[in-house]
């Protein structure tokens, strides 16, 4: 099979390194040769971070290029449109559609690009924004952002069984955590 | 079991089985995991060091005994570490010691990105290189194999992107070998000119003993492929090469980058038409290559600067690049920055607004120098702020020009090589004004303990150096404690400091935020009535506060409460939220 390739994009402390935690796990699981790549340091204190994710028969690179993408999922508006060009022409970008302002805007010498979704949209980009923050809430946690987009992003990927990820879930968050991750996992994953 | 991990969780794995038991390391990124996995194996000793130097050190001692011992360190650290690396060269071991390497390429986290092959190089000792998680761990094991059979220590060199990706491994069983008995051996062990002397043959001997060894050893191999082009490669770089290029070309992928071998080179430069030599940073093995007489292309047509991938590699043998999307406005960048409620920013607000030139150096801290704050003049390397600033005020006095100064350094980089800088303007008298941030962690790497916090390297307590009294038995005599919170008294503080004539120490102390010992206020909030949009809560370039509506606002989710924008605010508009009941 062709490689597939996933990108995980957002803000540092948003919880992309569980989300490819649990990526990884289900799809090795699944009985495929998978590799994660992902920076850590600098970039954790609140900057733009990016995790990639492939998986296949056999995986050599870790990293994935521009126009590589199968599928960019992006906790963020802005950081969406910042990797967009690593989205390939098939691709589709599953985004929550929370604005978190970067510094360049906080101080005014930037402006928020509020329709840049719009402005993907008119490129022919496939868009798939979702408003993960307020069914996380809805979940019983903002922290659970992460999980909905992943419940999104299985719908896509017929390789992996769903249960498969309610087990990861089971067993890779803390007790207390499995009730509400599970449930977002459920709102992000039943969504049309 | 047969499980993802990061290359550095790999190597971790590989050096515990391999019978590691003394580990020393300073965190430094991409490197720190490796060592943060090692203590949770509680069957081996890990320990915090001050500095790779130090770390590197008691990885020796420890094989002195007759255990096998590793350290581990990002590139910049093996720079700390050289002066003990150049003679370990020459004692050799008794057990077997790694010393792990991990460069950054591209920059992620590092002030620079040397090439640490150069070390192997020139102090004369083998150097190995995995291209994923599955050799980190088998490369570990044999690293100690190598370092006994040869009697040297091991560099085990990583890059950002195998300590930081995960692939699959399959692991073993740990076993340790009975420790070597310890025996007096001066003449290999004393290193003064003597028996030094008779060292430097011994270890040309082995020199051409390992190139040997690096003929045969299935750490280097040949894959076969196409016969127009033959790769030769090593790391990160043979995984871009295989999904650009695939079978098309032929591959000579080394596991060991030096010594490197002779024969192996020519002949599969024989079975090809053309070599080029794939590899990130410098023109190692190119420059090999050219020294043994084997023609081959790299450089000319690979840069020596960041990082490749499977496209640049593609691109280079003419393939077209990938279509995509391509935004016509530019995207706001997003830096990375301080906290929300980080401690250091009241520091750095006040040292702005005093105009004062700051010294910077290596940690969380160093993100003071981006706007707003840009509070920060220089950052070079651990440490250098306390010395960059004595020889800063030496060459403003030696010209008769004066002007408001101060540095500002870490706990964990103080102690790192701080302290010694500390004594030179102690010593020599210079009228320096050394800032510490205390945060009560190493915070930049992800939270590790060092000598300044009381905890060790489990959590557990352990001993905690006394800033203020190791500064005063230095000989400085002003020494203040201020808490950054306060911004009144940070700035009281920083204003008599640089109005005395004798050397200061100002302890910024006030623990990181992210610490899960520190307890948070409630998130504060903007009485829109009363702000009058001056934006002066900007200026401290905290990411909870932003500027929407004509008017202040502030984030309920980042917000710590810290009251530092609180304190700023000329018109007392931000506060404690009002209880609606």
């Amino acid at each position: 099979m062709k490689t597939v390739n996933i990108m995980i994009v957002g803000v540092g402390g948003q919880g992309s390194l569980l989300a490819s935690k649990l990526l990884g796990r289900v799809l090795l699981d699944a009985g495929y040769d998978v590799k994660v790549s992902e920076v850590h340091g600098m970039s954790q204190r609140g900057g733009s971070v990016v995790t990639y994710v492939r998986f296949g028969d056999r995986v050599a690179s870790p990293i994935i290029d521009l126009g590589e993408s199968d599928f960019i999922l992006s906790f963020e508006k802005l950081e969406a449109a910042r990797y967009a060009e690593y989205l390939s022409p098939n691709g589709r970008i599953i985004v929550n559609t929370q604005e978190i302002d970067p510094m360049p805007v906080i101080v005014g010498k930037a402006v928020y690009p509020s329709h840049v979704l719009n402005e993907l949209e008119c490129k022919d980009v496939t868009i798939d924004a979702i408003d993960a923050l307020s069914l996380a809430e809805q979940a019983g946690t903002a922290k659970a952002v992460n999980v909905v987009l992943l419940g999104r992003l299985a719908r896509s990927l017929p390789a992996v069984p769903k249960e498969a990820w309610l087990d990861a879930i089971r067993s890779s968050v803390k007790p207390k955590f499995v009730d509400v991750n599970l449930r977002a996992f459920e709102l992000g994953f039943a969504l049309d | 079991m047969k499980r993802l991990m990061i290359g550095n969780e790999a190597v971790a794995r590989g050096l515990y089985e391999g019978g590691v038991t003394v580990v020393s390391s300073y965190p430094g990124t991409p490197s720190t995991e490796i060592t943060e996995f090692l203590s949770e194996y509680r069957d081996i000793y890990t320990e915090w060091a001050p500095n790779e130097k130090v770390a590197t050190e008691v990885a020796f001692g420890a094989s002195l005994s007759g255990v096998r011992s590793a350290t581990c360190m990002k590139h910049v650290g093996l720079n700390v570490a050289a002066d003990p690396l150049f003679t370990l060269s020459y004692t050799g071991v008794n057990g077997g010691m790694v010393i792990c390497v991990a460069d950054d390429p591209a920059m992620h986290s590092s002030q620079n990105e040397q090439d640490s092959r150069h070390y192997a190089k020139a102090a004369k000792v083998p150097m190995l290189e995995p291209a994923d998680s599955a050799e980190c761990y088998a490369f570990a094991k044999e690293a100690f194999k190598i370092s006994e059979s040869f009697d040297t220590p091991v560099l085990f060199r990583l890059c950002t992107r195998i300590a930081h990706s995960q692939s699959v491994v399959e692991t073993g069983e740990r076993v340790v070998p009975a420790p070597i008995p310890y025996e007096r051996k001066g003449e290999k062990f004393i290193m003064m000119p003597g028996n030094a002397k008779k060292r430097h043959p011994v270890v040309e001997e082995r020199f051409a003993k390992l190139t040997a060894f690096a003929e045969t050893t299935p750490l280097n191999r040949v894959e076969a492929g196409g016969k127009h082009v033959g790769i030769i490669t090593s790391g990160t770089c043979y995984q871009y090469v295989r999904e650009a290029l695939g079978d098309e070309v032929s591959i000579l992928k080394l596991g060991m980058v030096w010594p490197l071998p002779v024969e192996l080179i020519k002949s599969f430069a024989a079975s090809v038409e053309r070599v080029v030599v794939i590899e990130e940073l410098d023109g190692f093995i190119e420059d090999h290559c050219r020294n043994i007489g084997v023609k081959v292309d790299g450089k000319s047509i690979f840069s020596p600067v960041g990082e490749y991938s499977q496209s640049v590699i593609a691109a280079a043998f003419g393939v077209e690049p990938k279509p995509h999307v391509v935004l016509e406005n530019p995207i706001p960048a997003r830096p990375p920055m301080m906290c929300a409620g980080c401690p250091h920013r009241g520091m750095f607000y006040t040292l702005k607004k005093n105009g004062v030139t700051v010294l910077g150096d290596i940690g969380c801290y160093t993100l003071g120098a981006q706007p707003p704050l840009a509070a920060i003049d220089s950052t070079l390397c651990m440490g250098a702020s306390v010395s960059g600033l004595h020889g800063f005020k030496c060459g403003l006095a030696a010209t008769d020009r004066t002007m408001k100064t101060a540095c500002v350094i870490g706990d964990s980089t103080f102690v790192h090589s701080g302290m010694t800088g500390l004594a030179d303007v102690a010593y020599n008298g210079s009228n320096s004004i050394v800032v510490v941030l205390d945060n009560s962690i190493t915070g930049m790497t992800g939270h590790q303990e060092n000598p300044t916090t009381g905890y060790n390297i489990h959590g557990d307590p352990a001993g905690k150096i006394d800033l203020e009294a190791l500064c005063r038995a230095m000989g400085i005599k002003r020494i203040r404690v201020v808490d950054p919170y306060d911004l009144a008294a940070t700035d009281a503080a920083v204003k008599e400091e640089l109005a005395a004539d004798e050397p200061s120490v100002i302890i910024s102390r006030r623990p990181c935020v992210l610490l899960k010992r520190v307890k948070t206020n409630p998130p504060l909030e903007v009485k829109v009535d009363l702000c009058r949009s001056c934006k002066k809560c900007l200026s401290l370039g905290c990411p909870a506060i932003s500027f929407r509506d004509g008017h202040a606002t502030v984030n309920d989710t980042l917000c710590t409460g810290c009251g530092v924008c609180a304190g700023l605010c000329p018109f007392h508009a931000i506060g404690d939220k009002e209880v609606k009941g």
